[in-house]
This record gives structure tokens, C-alpha cells and sequence, in this order.
């Protein structure tokens, strides 16, 4: 099951013409810079805006040469970047707005899962007025999935927010994404919100979609703006193995190998994402015994691309798992670097997202 | 008051009140027009229906008794399908009342609806509401202070209009004679007890309808 999307517009002196496949699970974010056609693309599957071409999600024709299902139609959620409450009802009476317009055989969310899930007990009762922009969001959201939709679409549900606000809200759209089988399409142009949270990426400009991947592949494609600039990363998927009591460590298994973590607070068994930043890799041709660093794993040099005057970002293979490493162009010279060669990456540090 | 002041009071009443009713019928679809279309020359129709903000009621009332009279061309129309002539009957007094009272319930009501936005109701859409499922849902609830203002100014404008009813409704009591008309008739003939009776009635009607507006309009500021 995947869905499948072709669409063609222009508004004024602005066109939107993609074409993409993406799966039919996970989050799928949409990142490019402003203006680049983000939204232009949720309002076109939304049906809020008419463009031409066609939309099949899975077995379902939302749109294609012969018809145009209006935006009522569509079994879909629509999370907008401001929370847009129903001012004139209440918060259970905002979430049921659109539960009691689906059919009955159709409700597969129930009510009090989802008022479970983004925490909204204490709120039902209240006016919107008297909400928190956090809470709001929160309540746009279950408002959406209440509907059962078969496609949840998020608009920088975040954008709006403040920084506590964005941490506030985070941990429920981790949770909908664990607790939930619902495909998901994300708009952002905050990385560190498409590094937490995304599967799969779309990359946007000027109204075409660039490339679209699994997010691992695409943090790291020399190819793609993504790899430039100090925020250069790789996203690995892990799970806790273990715990150091003596010395305060955690351990991660993945595909590329096991981890040393820093610190605890994690449990056993815990599914969680490591970000290892190109500029925290560093790179030896022989395994290094007598260093500091714990986290050091053979590796082969998939790609490499210069990156300004001085430096050079190197895409290294750790099994089958893609890192980056930033070094300088001197050291990469002295080293004698090249595609395929074997070494060892050794990272200074990792961070545990979510 | 006498039997025909009442008559004339209740003759106005009716008026009002067909005429409110028949300009929200009306004025709803075409403020909700308003407020949402594009184009470029809505602004003719925006100065047609603001019109009679403007001109002398003697005016509109003038061309109305030509339109409505049995050789005009409404009255031709009307006659030939067997509405007879709308002139010096009630019937014609509530077609010059809507024309007369329409940019009071039009304007309150687009910028309502104006003030909605489109966002409520994509996010209904979104959420499953057919249009008209959106309009009873969503555009009447959040607009409904503008439709109390509208209906209570186009009542009240209804109550006070004399020189429309004066051209095309002539001074038929129980059919086309209002109270404005009747205190005209009053003064004239110098009787001005029966002018206050109700000339301040009808002062007293106006003054308590238009508070109940401003105290609404208070009520949402505040809120």
C-alpha cells in the first residue's frame, strides 16, 4: 500500500508540479525552505486547493483525470500551523465535530484514547478561548485524528509555539507515531523537529519536490543541501541493550553496532533515535587502543564532497548504516582518503533524540 | 391613541417584520457573496446596495412608482402574471422597504461573515462538514451577532421610513398607512396629543432595539 501523488498548479507566478510516492505508514516529513511549496502541497491533497493530475491512497482514487473528490470526502486529518479551534464549542464538542460526521462503522479511534494520548482529561469542559496555545494545538490535533483519517496531514504544528510549548506537544506526536497505525505527512523547516520525528523525507524547492528517501539516506546524500553547513548529521534508529551502574552508561544496539551512551535514564528494551553530528566524527586509519573515546567502529568511505574553502564531508558506511564525518581537506589529503577505503570512525559524542 | 393609530402601529409592525424576514432571506446569500467572491466589480453591487444610505427616499420612492405602476415595467410583470399592481398595496410597501432597508442588514452581515475567514471553514471541510452541513455549523453560530444587528437595524430602519412609504404607498389606513405617515397626518391637522402618543412610542421602540444592539456589540468587545 503506498500513496500515490501527481499534482500540477500555479497560483499567480508560483507552480507546484511534484510527482512522489510515499509509504503508506510512518512520518513522512515535508522540508524545504519558506515558500518553496509545503503547504501549497498539503492544501492540493487536502482538496482545498484545485490542481490537476491524480491522488491513490492505497486502493482509494481522491483525485485523478475523471473526478475531484471535495475536501469532505477525503478521509483525511488536517492539523493547520495555528490551532483554529471552533471558538463557538467546547473542547469535547470541537473533538467530536467531526467523529459524529464519519460513519459509526468507521470510528476507529475512540474518544477517550485520544483524550488519553495528548492529555486533554482536565481541558474537555473548557472554552478554547481560555486554552494555552500548547493545549489548543494539542486539541487541533485529536480533533483530527478523531476522525479516523487515513492520512494525517500536519502543517508545522509546531511553528506557532514557543520553545517550551514545541517540547510540550513532541513527546504526543512521538506517541501518535508509536501508538498509531496512520501514515503521516509533516511539514517543517525546523531540522531538528524532521531529524526527531520523521521516517521518510520529501525535500522541497521551489515548488518541486528535490529528492524523497528514508531520512537516514537523506540526512546523508553528499548530493543534497542537507549535508552542508555545522548541523551536518546522521540519524541512527537503536534500541537499549543495557546499563553501566558503576559507571553511569547506557548501551544501544543497531544496525551499525552497539553504542556507549553517556549517562541513564532510559530503560531497557527503549526504542530511541541517535544523532551523530559530521563535525563530532573524527577519522583514523588504525583502530585506535589508547584513546578517550568509546564509540569507535570500522568503517568505509562511501562518498566524499568538499564543504567550503577548508573542509570535506566524508559519507562513511558502518555496516550498512551511512555517518558523515567533517574533517579538514589537510587532513583528508594527509590521510590520502578515497571512495571504498577502510578505516575507523571514532565519535566524540551522540545525542539520544526522544 | 384610537382604533386607527393602533391599526397604524400594527400596519408598521407588519411591515418591519415581513420586511426583516424577506431581507435575510435575501441578504444572506448575497453578503455571504460578497464577502467571499473576487471579483473585480463586486464593488458596483456594493454601491447599489449601499444606495439608499445616500438618496433622498423621495427618489428611490419615485422610481419605484414608476417601476411599480401598471404601466410600469415591474407592473407589467405583475400584472401579466396575475399579482395585479404592487403600487398603494402593502405588498408594494415591502418591496420599497427591502430595497430601502437592505445595505442595514447586507453590511452587518458580510463583515460577519468577512471576519469568520475562510480558515473555520476548511478546518470544518477537513473535518467532514458538507457546505451546507458548514454554513448551519460553523457561519451561523460564529456570525450570529451579525445577523441579530442586521435583523434588529433593518427592522428599526423599517419602522422609521416615511418618504418611500409617502410615494409608492400612498395613505390607505389598515393597508399602507404607517405610523410616520399617521404622525405626519397628526401635525397636519394639529392634532399633537395624538402626534405624541405616537411619535414617542416610536421613539421608545427605536431607542430599546438599537441598545440591545450596542449592548451585544459591548458584550463581544469584552469577551
Amino acid at each position: 500500500m503506498t500513496i500515490d501523488a501527481r499534482f500540477v498548479s500555479e497560483r499567480g507566478t508560483f507552480h507546484l508540479d511534484v510527482d512522489f510516492e510515499l509509504p503508506d505508514q510512518g512520518i513522512s516529513a515535508v522540508f524545504g525552505p519558506s515558500g518553496c511549496g509545503k503547504t501549497s502541497l498539503l492544501r492540493a491533497i487536502a482538496g482545498l486547493d484545485r490542481s490537476t493530475g491524480h491522488l491513490r491512497i492505497g486502493e482509494e482514487i481522491w483525485q485523478d483525470e475523471k473526478q475531484f473528490l471535495p475536501t469532505h470526502e477525503r478521509a483525511l486529518g488536517y492539523v493547520f500551523q495555528e490551532p483554529s479551534l471552533f471558538n463557538h464549542l467546547t473542547v469535547d464538542k470541537n473533538l467530536t465535530y467531526g467523529q459524529s460526521r464519519i460513519p459509526a462503522a468507521s470510528r476507529k479511534v475512540s474518544f477517550d484514547d485520544v483524550v488519553e494520548l495528548l492529555g486533554l482529561g482536565s481541558l474537555l469542559g473548557r472554552s478554547p478561548a481560555t486554552l494555552s496555545g500548547g493545549e489548543q494545538q494539542r486539541v487541533a490535533i485529536a480533533r483530527a485524528l478523531m476522525t479516523s483519517p487515513r492520512l494525517l496531514l500536519m502543517d508545522e504544528p509546531l511553528a506557532s509555539l514557543d520553545y517550551e510549548r514545541k517540547l510540550e506537544i513532541l513527546p504526543y506526536i512521538d506517541a501518535l507515531h508509536r501508538d498509531l497505525e496512520m501514515p503521516v505527512l509533516y511539514v517543517s523547516h525546523d531540522r531538528d523537529e524532521v531529524a526527531r520525528l520523521a521516517d521518510h523525507l520529501l525535500l522541497m524547492r521551489a515548488g518541486q519536490i528535490v529528492a524523497a528517501g528514508a531520512i537516514g539516506d537523506m540526512l546523508t546524500r553528499v548530493d543534497l543541501p542537507l549535508v552542508q553547513g555545522g548541523e551536518a548529521e546522521a540519524i541512527i534508529e537503536a534500541s537499549v541493550s543495557g546499563h553501566d551502574d558503576e559507571f553511569q552508561l547506557t548501551f544501544l544496539d543497531s544496525a551499525a553496532g552497539s553504542f556507549t551512551f553517556t549517562g541513564r535514564g532510559v530503560d531497557v528494551g527503549a526504542d530511541v533515535r541517535l544523532r551523530i553530528l559530521a563535525k563530532d566524527v573524527s577519522l583514523t586509519l588504525a583502530h585506535q587502543s589508547d584513546t578517550s573515546i568509546l564509540n569507535i567502529f570500522p568503517a568505509t568511505i562511501d562518498d566524499m564532497i568538499p564543504e567550503g574553502e577548508a573542509q570535506m564531508t566524508v559519507r562513511l558506511l558502518v555496516g550498512e548504516v551511512p555517518i558523515l564525518a567533517r574533517i579538514t581537506r589537510k587532513s583528508a589529503d594527509n590521510l590520502g582518503l578515497s571512495p571504498g577505503m577502510k578505516l575507523f570512525a571514532q565519535m566524540k559524542s551522540i545525542a539520544l533524540l526522544a | 391613541m384610537n382604533d386607527a393609530d393602533i391599526v397604524a402601529l400594527l400596519v408598521t409592525l407588519k411591515l418591519a417584520l415581513v420586511s426583516t424576514i424577506v431581507l435575510l432571506i435575501l441578504g444572506t446569500p448575497l453578503a455571504w457573496w460578497l464577502a467571499r467572491t473576487q471579483w473585480r466589480f463586486k464593488f458596483i453591487l456594493e454601491t447599489l446596495v449601499a444606495l439608499p444610505l445616500v438618496l433622498p427616499p423621495t427618489v428611490l420612492g419615485f422610481y419605484l412608482l414608476v417601476a411599480l405602476s401598471p404601466t410600469g415595467p415591474v407592473g407589467t410583470l405583475t400584472n401579466a402574471i396575475g399579482l395585479g399592481t404592487l403600487a398603494f398595496s402593502f405588498s408594494g410597501l415591502v418591496v420599497g422597504s427591502v430595497i430601502y432597508s437592505m445595505p442595514f442588514v447586507v453590511q452587518p452581515l458580510q463583515d460577519a461573515f468577512r471576519n469568520i475567514g475562510a480558515r473555520p471553514l476548511e478546518v470544518a471541510a477537513t473535518l467532514r462538514a458538507s457546505p451546507i452541513d458548514r454554513f448551519y455549523s460553523v457561519v451561523l453560530p460564529l456570525a450570529m451577532p451579525g445577523f441579530i444587528t442586521a435583523a434588529v437595524l433593518g427592522f428599526a430602519h423599517t419602522l422609521g421610513e416615511f418618504g418611500v412609504v409617502l410615494m409608492i404607498g400612498g395613505n390607505i389606513p389598515g393597508e399602507t398607512q404607517v405610523v410616520s405617515i399617521a404622525i405626519y397626518d397628526h401635525v397636519e391637522m394639529l392634532e399633537y396629543s395624538r402626534a405624541h402618543w405616537l411619535a414617542g412610542g416610536l421613539l421608545m421602540l427605536s431607542f430599546v432595539m438599537l441598545a440591545l444592539v450596542y449592548r451585544q456589540r459591548g458584550f463581544r468587545v469584552s469577551s
